[in-house]
């Protein structure tokens, strides 16, 4: 299950909703171990496209470097599907199968007026969908 | 002196959870195939069946992607800093 704060949600949906037509991408950290979902941060999808996303390459090892010397975790990692359900799509799924330990969170943005925001684990090619629990308070 | 080689987590268990390892060659695919020694297996997460890079995987030299260096091909050297970590992409 993913126990996600509402800001870390609006974050998440505002971000999608700012880079329709094109894929929105980031991840949300937290302390190393603690499976909590935190500080929402945004990457540049290098692809800017709106079928595709990927981690722009400077900014993917600045990322890491900064989750090192914090002692995070990347609890989340997120994007967007523009025209499509908020499910992973075959890409996502061999490229999923890399980052087993996070939560991939999809967000679909064909319709302007309703939120599709579902999470699922990837490993071994394999997706498994998780609840989300929106909690008030920011964990 | 050697290159110095930074695992990520998901390619761990082919270094006994070491997240850092050493190797030696003159460009980044003979590292690759020199650290497949002692490391079996790690060759074929990083090198493609074509002999390229792996689109799974970013690699950089002192900070670079090598993409935008000579790809597997890129010279190395003592000293230098390769840093591995999983792309993180999708459609």
């Amino acid at each position: 299950m993913l126990r996600i704060g509402q800001d870390v949600y609006d974050a998440i949906v505002a971000h999608a909703r700012r880079d329709h037509p094109d894929e929105a991408c980031g991840v949300v950290t937290g302390p190393a171990g603690s499976d909590r979902a935190v500080d929402v941060r945004p990457m540049l999808n290098a692809a800017r496209s709106p079928t595709f996303f990927e981690f722009e390459s400077q900014e993917l090892l600045q990322l890491y470097r900064d989750v090192d010397d914090r002692d995070e975790d990347i609890v989340v990692i997120y994007h967007s599907h523009t025209a499509t359900e908020a499910y992973p799509s075959r890409t996502d799924i061999t490229f999923g199968s890399n980052s087993p330990d996070s939560h991939w969170v999809l967000v679909s943005t064909r319709d302007p007026d309703t939120v599709e925001f579902r999470s699922f684990r990837i490993a071994d090619g394999e997706v498994t969908e998780e609840p989300v629990e929106i909690t008030d308070a920011k964990m | 002196m050697a290159i110095e080689v930074r695992i990520p987590t998901i390619l761990r268990s082919y270094t006994g959870g070491e997240k850092s390892v050493e190797g030696k060659g003159d460009t980044l695919g003979d590292l690759f195939s020199d650290l497949d020694e002692r490391h079996g297996g790690l060759r074929g997460r990083l090198v493609s069946d074509d002999g390229g890079l792996n689109r799974f995987v970013n690699v950089y030299l002192n900070d670079e992607d090598v993409r935008f260096l000579g790809g597997i091909e890129t010279p190395v050297t003592d000293g230098d800093v390769v840093t591995i970590l999983p792309a993180v992409a999708g459609g």
